[in-house]
């Protein structure tokens, strides 16, 4: 097999995988749009805080410790334990869940049937609290996040691909990991939303809030029941990214990957998501090897770089001009 | 009652104290994606002048303040804080920032305020000839480019023909400055240059490390900064590139760039201009004055690291530069102009360093109406991942200005030209 297409395989691959790490972002988007109507412009930061969050208590991290030292003169840092991953990851989670509660008690409650511009504006004021309230409690500092996933090449996977192509291909860890569990969130997400009692109330909520409220579906659970879920999708998300790169402020960025996938996907179809962010993905990893490769330079003379954010965005584009629902999205005629 | 009022009012005037004289604003990013880097270069900044103020009674008896302006390393927030902070007499601004840099050239030479760079900004405003407000001593990007090849010249006994080096760079003017000083490197010593962009934030970048992998350099360069460096060096790590080939400008080589990678970063390696640590007399003096008196900036936690080290280093050449303006002034109170007369005479020597606590930190440099640029030189250091710790593992190198004084003379002669600037220093 030629050389070239055999990278052209290990780049589409590695692209599927870095589609999914895109998935895991949008996920959490998908899900608030799909039972409140609302885009979360704070889906970002919520797996910045959810990771900021976990690192603190597994390091034992006193929160707020530098507001506290400065008004107590006190030089408290650390509480001197460390907890495993496992406990420190369901704290995390009671946290988001905590958060939820107070988003919906003192933001949600008061904008109930406002239009959706007032809630999307709600939510990137969310976003800026967040992102300050984060850095009060733990610091801007970046920290190294561990919770025992495998990172690095995929040793079995560069043999066998070695010895049957004559080429080893590259494939993380981590992002195989990545793989496994966000197959495991949509199927769970998939099936609660179809088929259990709250999840239909949930899909209820999303199409009019006052006849879901008609019909005895209690909106105040709903949202604290899907800021809660969206709170453990970002947490999953804030673990994946940040064993990555560590944790640090520009994993709120992330978001900013999650845009075309959806405009893709489709806000309200939870797979849409997933196949959203693979066609991103793989479509951004192509994209990247060819217009870089010496072959492209050697026909056009010149070569690209740095490509994959430009190539996501028009692809997106070019959806939202020819089916402005995505893929999956459901099509919403609006009669006047 | 009149009596009554003015003798209150000389009363309070008296009681308060003396307003600082000396203005320094410190255009510090502690918040967004670039935090980690902004927060340890502001405290370090902050930290020089406190101990000053508090050791010293100021520099040459006056104060010296430093409000800080939140940049987010943002470059339209970084032209607000100048606006908003130019008319409190501010004497010199130090961005920590390129592109906040380039928006403010043409502000300061209006508004005659020095602007400070160290090893960041517009190389050519090494040029004095050409920008007469400007200052980058002791080193520029185009310095440390030419110092990584001199470094891997030596390491390949003077020759690098047919050697394939890739450069990673943070795909904005920070990131694209050395571009032009290694393809004229590549011409001289025969190596090949490929260039392998990465967008901002960095977070994603596994397609330039297979490429990497597919291409096989002999070595990489890096032009990095915020989370960008760490994810590079994690990838590096992934595809078992050997970390010892692996070099990074001295933006790329502080703590947080290589700690998220663990045992992977063991040696990776940066530039530094430099020395970095807490094994210099002048921590003895930060301990007694600042550090143990509750007086330290941000958590005070961020001590002895590489960017704090950095933003000390740049707050030691600014009150240097203060004093020197104080003494051609023959005043304590100095105005900004006066200040940049104060950068143009500099000169730091190796005693000067030792005697402010400093000894082999920093090179001795000195300044002159043509040269705002220094020497350029620059040390290379190793991360070792199981001491987490930086370690020298080369003295200064100079760079190869037999390449870099005619690139420097053409970019600003152009820059002079497309602004009617007439050379100076004639």
């Amino acid at each position: 097999m030629p050389d070239q297409l055999l990278y052209a395989m290990e780049a589409g691959l590695n692209g599927l995988m870095a589609g999914v790490m895109y998935s895991l972002v949008a996920l959490g988007f998908v899900l608030i749009f799909k039972a409140s109507g609302i885009f979360n412009y704070a889906q970002g930061v919520l797996a910045l805080f959810a990771a900021l969050t976990l690192v603190g208590f597994q390091e034992g991290q006193l929160p707020f410790a530098h507001l506290i030292n400065t008004v107590f003169g006190t030089d408290l840092h650390h509480f001197g334990w460390r907890l495993p991953a496992i406990v420190a990851i369901a704290l995390a989670a009671g946290v988001m869940v905590l958060l939820a509660i107070v988003i919906e008690r003192y933001v949600l409650k008061h904008l109930v049937n406002q239009p959706p511009i007032i809630l999307f504006m709600a939510t990137i004021g969310m976003a800026y609290f967040l992102e300050g309230l984060g850095d009060i409690m733990w610091g801007a500092d970046i920290k190294t996040l561990d919770v025992g996933l495998p990172q690095g090449i995929n040793e079995t996977v560069e043999s066998v691909t070695g010895s049957l192509l004559g080429y080893g291909f590259f494939i993380d860890n981590l992002d195989i990991v990545a793989s496994v569990v966000a197959a495991l969130l949509v199927l769970t997400l998939t099936l609660f939303s179809q088929y259990s009692k709250q999840g239909r109330a949930l899909r209820a909520v999303a199409d009019d809030h006052q006849a879901a409220l008609s019909v005895g579906i209690s909106l105040r659970f709903i949202w604290v029941l899907v800021w809660s879920i969206a709170g453990f999708v970002a947490l999953v998300a804030g673990i994946m990214w940040g064993s990555k790169s560590g944790v640090q402020f520009s994993l709120s960025l992330i978001a900013l990957k999650a845009l075309p996938v959806l405009m893709l996907g489709g806000f309200t179809s939870i797979p849409g998501a997933i196949v959203g962010g693979l066609i991103i993905g793989m479509g951004e990893k192509l994209f990247e090897f060819t217009v870089s490769s010496s072959w492209f330079g050697d026909i056009f003379g010149f070569t690209l770089g740095a490509t994959e954010n430009w190539f996501a965005y028009v692809l997106a584009l070019l959806f939202l001009v020819f089916r402005p629902q995505g893929l999956f999205g459901e099509r919403i005629i609006e009669r006047v | 009652m009149r009596k009554t009022l003015t003798a209150l009012a000389l009363a309070l005037a008296a009681a308060t104290p003396a307003m600082a004289e000396l203005v320094v604003p410190n255009l510090s990013y502690r918040t967004g994606p670039y935090a980690p880097g902004g927060i340890p270069y502001a405290d370090g900044f902050n930290d020089y002048f406190t101990l000053l103020n508090e050791r010293d009674g100021g520099i040459g008896g006056e104060k010296v303040a430093t409000p800080e302006c939140e940049t987010a390393y943002n470059t339209e927030k970084g032209v607000e804080c100048y606006e908003a902070t130019k008319g409190s007499g501010a004497l010199v601004y130090n961005p920590l920032s390129t592109g906040i840099t380039y928006q403010l050239i043409p502000k300061v030479s209006a508004d005659k305020i020095p602007l400070y760079t160290p090893g960041y900004g517009r190389t050519s405003a090494a040029n004095g000839k050409v920008f007469e407000w400007v200052f980058n001593y002791p080193a520029n990007y185009w310095d440390g480019a030419s110092v990584a090849i001199k470094y891997l010249l030596d390491q390949n006994g003077g020759d690098l023909s047919g050697k394939k080096i890739a450069l990673v760079y943070h795909n904005s003017a920070y990131g694209k400055e050395p571009i032009r000083t290694l393809t004229e490197l590549s011409k001289k010593h025969g190596y090949t240059l490929v260039e392998i962009p990465v967008d901002h934030p960095g977070q994603e970048q596994k397609s330039q490390w297979l490429q990497i992998r597919r291409d096989k350099p002999d070595y990489v360069l890096m032009w990095g900064w915020g989370v960008m460096n760490a994810v590079a060096i994690q990838e590096a790590a992934n595809i078992k590139y050997p970390m010892e080939n692996f070099i990074g400008i001295w933006w790329s080589g502080s703590e947080n760039d290589v700690l998220p990678a663990g045992d992977g970063a063991n040696g990776y390696k940066s530039l530094a201009m430099h020395g970095t640590g807490m094994d210099y007399p002048v921590y003895a003096d930060l301990k007694q004055y600042v550090y143990d008196t509750g007086k330290a900036s941000g958590a005070g936690d961020q001590v002895g690291s590489v960017l704090y080290s950095r933003g000390m280093y740049a707050a030691l050449v600014i009150s240097e530069a203060i004093r020197k303006a104080q003494e051609l002034a023959g005043a304590s109170g100095i105005n900004a102009a006066q200040l940049r007369d104060g950068f143009e005479a500099l000169e730091i020597t190796e005693e000067r360093m030792a005697e402010l606590g400093l000894p082999n930190f920093g090179q001795p440099f000195k300044a002159s109406c043509e040269d705002h640029g220094g020497p350029g030189a620059a040390l290379i250091q190793q991360w070792d991942a199981t001491a987490k710790k930086w370690s020298l593992i080369t003295g200064f190198i100079a760079p190869d200005d037999e390449v870099l004084v005619p690139l420097v003379m053409e970019d600003s002669a152009a820059f002079a030209a497309e602004n009617s600037i007439a050379e100076r220093c004639n």
